[in-house]
């Protein structure tokens, strides 16, 4: 049976592994933001033997491109953006402790095993979401990679931030699963 | 000749831009209504709450419904009694786009194909202009997100492979994309045609109200069809599982060559923007 469960960064190995496929979570705390470039960005510096300009360890990355602030607003629209672009750099930031993602849309083969490795989760947020995910942001400020504008590594604050479990720690897949639950043909075409 | 400024035409782009991307229609509303009370799954009636509370925060507030506000597609439908004014048609349009995406806050998501460069203000936008009879300018804008449009695909394929493969290209079209198009979805499908005009099509059939039966009975029936193909997939709402992968199935179909059958699947994710208005 899923459950909701609240979270606050940093996590621990505990927390995570209690995750199971099709929990609810309400995250309430920070989060770090990050798209294609900042993640070419972060593992660059892995590679090169250098520290990274966040410490990533128990901390959970959001996969999201946000439209430009109203003045006095903390955010535009930020709902999560495709999630498989940043398949082939994930592995390397869950190798330094990074325990969750946010995003929509499956994983690579790849990122799912190393979720199960390294003891971490990718969680779904609602894809077109982004004026109700807006809510939930409560402050917004540029961490790393400023050059990269909007794509800039931010740190948020969120309250009761909402996903749901889509890869746990035990190599299970909601987007697999679930739809299994309700497929009625295998497709006409199988 | 009746006279448009082009001043007219860029205002109306501007202001249709901004109300598009932060007034979703009442049609998709009434169909997420329908979803959230219909759909078995749990977590899926929890996401068809989840676009009803988005969909109100978006107008109430002015945000976008999606931080994608997309690529700009403009159907412009110019009456051919109509003497454009002041200014360069098309630019004008550009112009409004430009002014729309700057003033509404909304975001610029295009960029040069190979350096990846943003061109800083959505444009160009893609117009799609047909001349009609008339002293009327209709025109539609069209916010397209990347995630929907980036699964939709074109089929050419051999007449003999007809309806069943008509079904076939649709029902993997929907089954390959899975979660990354947004689900609950809208599949516009155009048959015949050329290799693009089978795409427009497509994209056409997206534009009919959500609600609205297609005027054609016979067309109407295989719609019906192909939507109970799509929601057998399971797929349900952003892929999590459930009986609503699609909204509705759209059709536009017109004649094609003897020796083809042109088949496009244009995805349309529940964040299904339009704006229309004549001048
Ligand atoms: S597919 Fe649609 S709802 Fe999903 S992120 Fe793109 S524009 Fe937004």
């Amino acid at each position: 049976m899923s459950k909701t469960v609240k979270l606050v960064p940093p996590l621990t190995d505990e927390e995570v592994t209690a995750l199971e496929m099709g929990d609810q979570v309400l995250i309430s705390g920070v989060l770090y933001t990050a798209r294609d470039a900042a993640h070419q960005r972060l593992v660059d510096l892995l590679a090169a033997g250098r520290e990274l300009p966040v410490d990533l360890s128990g901390q959970i990355l959001y996969y999201v491109g946000p439209s430009p602030a109203r003045p006095g607003r903390v955010i535009g629209a930020a709902g999560p953006t495709t999630a498989s672009r940043m398949d082939t750099y994930t592995p390397a930031l869950l190798a330094v402790g990074l325990k969750a993602m946010i995003g929509k849309g499956k994983r690579s083969p790849e990122v799912i095993a190393a979720l199960v490795q390294y003891k971490a989760v990718y969680l779904g947020a609602t894809g077109g979401a982004g004026a109700l995910l807006a809510q939930r942001i409560k402050k917004a400020e540029v961490v790393a990679f400023p050059e990269l504008g909007p794509e800039a590594v931010h740190r948020l604050e969120v309250e009761d931030f909402p996903a749901i479990v889509v890869n746990d720690c035990l190599g299970r897949d909601l987007y697999e699963e679930g739809v299994r639950r309700f497929a009625r043909s295998a497709g006409v075409t199988r | 000749m009746r006279q448009i400024d082009a001043t007219a035409i860029t205002e109306a782009v501007k202001e249709l831009a901004m109300a598009a991307n932060y007034q979703l229609g009442e049609d998709v509303i009434a169909a997420l209504r329908r979803g959230a009370e219909e759909e078995e799954s749990p977590a899926g009636r929890e996401i068809f709450r989840q676009l009803l509370e988005n969909a109100r925060i978006a107008s109430k507030e002015r945000y976008p419904l999606c931080q994608d506000c997309g690529l700009t597609v403009v159907f412009a439908e110019l009456g051919q009694e109509v003497h454009i004014v002041g200014g360069d048609f098309t630019e004008a349009i550009q112009e409004g786009v430009r002014q729309g995406y700057a003033q509404g806050y909304l975001r610029k998501s295009l960029c040069h194909p190979l350096t990846r460069q943003n061109t800083g203000d959505n444009t160009p936008a893609v117009v799609h202009t047909e001349i009609v009879p008339g002293d009327r300018l209709k025109l539609t804008v069209v916010p397209k997100g990347g995630g929907s449009e980036n699964m939709s695909r074109v089929f050419m394929l051999k007449p003999a492979q007809g309806w069943p493969g008509i079904k076939e290209a649709v029902v993997t079209t929907v089954r390959e994309a899975g979660p990354n198009p947004c689900p609950p979805v809208i599949v516009g499908v155009g048959i015949g045609g050329t290799l693009e005009q089978a795409a427009l099509l497509a994209k056409k059939a997206l534009l009919r109200e959500l609600g609205r039966p297609n005027p054609d009975p016979q067309l109407a029936g295989l719609e019906a069809e192909l939507l109970q193909a799509v929601n057998d997939l399971g797929i349900g709402p952003q892929g999590l599982g459930g009986r609503f992968t699609a909204l509705e199935v759209h059709l536009l179909i017109q004649p094609c060559h003897i020796a083809s059958l042109p088949v496009g699947v244009n995805l349309q994710c529940h964040a299904a923007r339009h704006k229309e208005t004549v001048l």
